[in-house]
């Protein structure tokens, strides 16, 4: 069982991928000759060939519209747009059409694709290098909206979303990509999509988290357990959309407290929707409002300011302390 | 006294089954819609209807060259190019109706006709966006090792677009089997292309890409016929993308919201460019050369009319889709209700 960072897994999994299926393509830009701006298309094209690793021209919207296009024959593309922030350019390839080919033509054509997008803080830089935008993915119906927590969840979600027949918007969280080496299995493995994971029990809290905020969360906990005593269940959403309300419920349910972490700004962000689907699900249980530790209402202040946006250990800890006083 | 045109001349390489053919399409595309007009203004249909009328020839003389196993993709006012594709005019009024029993099951719309089995990839809303859908649609059939082409049609209001740029070079830089089918009807909307473009002869554009590239007349269908039918050959056998500007014009206005037209352009203009109707001329012609008769056309028109007549009947008849489709087709094995 090897240990390797998020850019290795991933790029594991891509080279088992393709090994596996001959319609799997890799397309954007850079990804070719030079293996991706943080390498993890490294060497698919010495392997694979040019023409299923393909260096696109400097065209956002000309890649996943031609993604579409193949998709619609048969293919199944794997595009990588370098920072999520330069998305907008093939935004409405991706809300107008990779997300509703199969609704439009009532499942007589769909887009088996996978558009991956390294997003959040974590490389010290401006707006759209820095930026978290899964709630625009999250919010458009026949999309899924997938952001793997480490290593051995990436290797395993990006190998079940290009199998998955559904068009799957894959977030790689920068902060992670070296941050640590997991133990990732020599096999190819998969996680099923829509599922979160427990990552911690606990019984007197739910921290709800994903992607980088995983760890973040996860040393959180550890801080409540030896300096207040407080046992914190820790949820990893794994899959933002579509929304694994049961699990929510049933850990909220058992705690009766939640607060909920993530790099997006607050206003309408996925803290909304989770908080408003344990309210559903789960409101007789509650002993507190839930809360939510998020980037402010905000344009991204830029790399000087960046540790005061995205959330660390101090204001999740605060924000535990609050609901569990409530 | 004028020396006679020779007969063959008049319709040169076209026998009486052809000529019987295209003639029909377009009369098939002219009554269709005439019909989707009237039912719109029943209430009938929704939303928007954004009609072909006189732009037919396009649609049919491309689509006279393609084979069934080759795609076609277009915008909005794809009514036409669905129709010559193949599809079914019943389930194709179902559709503009809303209707269960239509193409997409009465979800897409007029804009949105989708027919696999005729390998009709789909009208789109969005102005130039379904251009890279085109060259992937390409890039897929050469990576297969096929050797279908891609017929793409769009108007001139695609070519301010960034997608319309993106594609050109796509194709040019990846030698993809796709024909771009500019259709300039002259007006993007109420713009007329003097007001959006900075180059109004589109085609030079695909020489910029060094992309094969014509003008033709798009209200002679069999010009229309013999350009597409070049670039096609080009595509099937090398994977040549082309750009083909066919000068046309729309008799109505840009929807039946607008079913004049008259205020960004005259009735003069429109009444000289009626002139050119693309039918009217080929019927003249076919029946000058003695291709047809009198009685073949009236029987053409009989059978076509007939068969509207069982469109309209079939939409009507079909019911609204079910409440519980809402929730289909969303995501493969996902129900989204709540």
């Amino acid at each position: 069982m090897p240990k390797l960072n998020m850019v290795k897994a991933l790029n594991t999994a891509l080279f088992e991928e393709m090994a596996r299926d001959p319609d799997v393509l890799v397309l954007g830009e850079d990804v070719g000759v030079d293996g991706g701006v943080f390498r993890v298309t490294d060497d698919l094209q010495r392997k694979f060939g040019s023409q299923r690793v393909i260096d696109s021209p400097l065209a956002e919207a000309g890649i996943i519209g031609t993604a579409v296009g193949m998709a619609l024959y048969g293919l199944k593309p794997i595009c990588e747009i370098q920072f999520s922030g330069f998305a907008f350019q093939c935004f409405h390839q991706i809300e107008n059409h990779a997300a509703r080919y199969r609704s439009r033509s009532q499942g007589r054509f769909h887009c088996q694709m996978v558009i991956r997008m390294p997003y959040g803080g974590g490389v010290r830089a401006l707006e759209h290098h820095t930026e978290s935008e899964e709630q625009f993915y999250a919010h458009i119906p026949g999309l899924k909206m997938v952001i793997p927590s480490g290593p051995r969840t990436a290797r395993a979600l990006l190998a079940a979303a290009i199998r998955d027949p559904d068009p799957v918007i894959f977030f790689e969280a920068k902060a992670l990509y070296h941050a640590a080496k997991e133990d990732v299995p020599d096999e190819s493995e998969t996680l099923p999509l829509g599922r979160a994971q427990v990552a911690r029990e606990g019984g007197d809290l739910t921290l709800i988290a994903y992607g980088a905020m995983l760890r973040v969360a996860l040393e959180a906990a550890d801080v409540l357990q030896t300096e207040d005593g407080a046992s914190v269940e820790v949820l990893d959403l794994l899959t933002i959309s579509p929304l694994d309300r049961a699990t929510l419920v049933a850990s909220v349910a058992k705690t009766g407290r939640a607060v909920v972490v993530h790099e997006a700004p607050r206003s309408f962000g996925p803290g909304a929707e989770i908080a408003a689907s344990i309210m559903d699900g789960a409101f007789l249980s509650l002993e507190a409002p839930v809360r939510r530790v998020t980037a402010y209402d905000v344009a991204f202040a830029g790399f000087a300011r960046e540790k005061a946006t995205v959330p660390d250990v101090p204001r999740v800890v605060a924000a535990a302390r609050e609901t569990l006083a409530f | 006294m004028a020396k006679p045109v020779p007969r063959e001349s008049l319709v040169p390489g076209v026998d009486a089954g052809l000529a019987r053919r295209l003639l029909g399409e377009m009369l098939l595309i002219r009554r269709f819609e005439e019909k989707a007009a009237e039912a719109y203004t029943l209430g009938k249909i929704g939303g928007f209807l954004h009609l072909y009328i006189g732009e037919e020839a396009v649609a049919v003389g491309a689509t006279s060259v393609l084979r069934p196993d080759d795609f076609a993709i277009s915008a909005y006012r794809e009514h036409g190019h669905c129709l010559a594709k193949g599809a079914d005019p019943r389930r194709m009024m179902a559709e503009l109706y809303g209707r269960r029993d239509g193409l997409s099951k009465g979800k897409g719309g007029s804009m949105h006709l989708f027919d696999r089995s005729v390998n009709f990839l789909g009208g789109h809303a969005i102005v130039g966006s379904h251009l890279p859908v085109a060259a992937g649609v390409g890039f897929a059939i050469k990576y297969q090792g096929g050797d279908q082409v891609v017929v793409c049609y769009f108007g001139d209001g695609a070519v301010p677009q960034g997608e319309f740029h993106e594609s050109m070079n796509l194709v040019a830089l990846w030698k993809l089997p796709v024909v771009y089918l500019c259709e300039n009807n002259r007006y993007a909307m109420g713009t007329s292309t003097e007001r959006a473009l900075a180059q109004t002869e589109i085609w030079k554009f695909g020489q910029t890409y060094g992309i094969p590239s014509e003008r033709v007349d798009g209200m002679d269908v069999l010009a229309v016929r013999e350009a597409v039918g070049r670039a096609v050959a080009r595509a099937r056998a090398a994977s040549t993308p082309a750009l083909i500007e066919a000068d046309t014009y729309r008799f109505r206005g840009h929807s039946m919201r607008d079913p004049a037209g008259a205020v960004y352009r005259t009735r003069e203009e429109v009444e000289r460019e009626k002139q050119r109707d693309p039918i009217v001329l080929f019927r003249a012609r076919v029946l000058a050369a003695g291709l047809l008769a009198e009685d073949d056309v009236r029987a053409i028109e009989k059978d076509v009319s007939d068969r509207i007549d069982e469109a309209v009947a079939f939409a009507d008849a079909s019911p609204e889709p079910p409440a519980e489709w809402l929730f289909t087709d969303i995501y493969t094995d996902i129900s989204t209700e709540a």
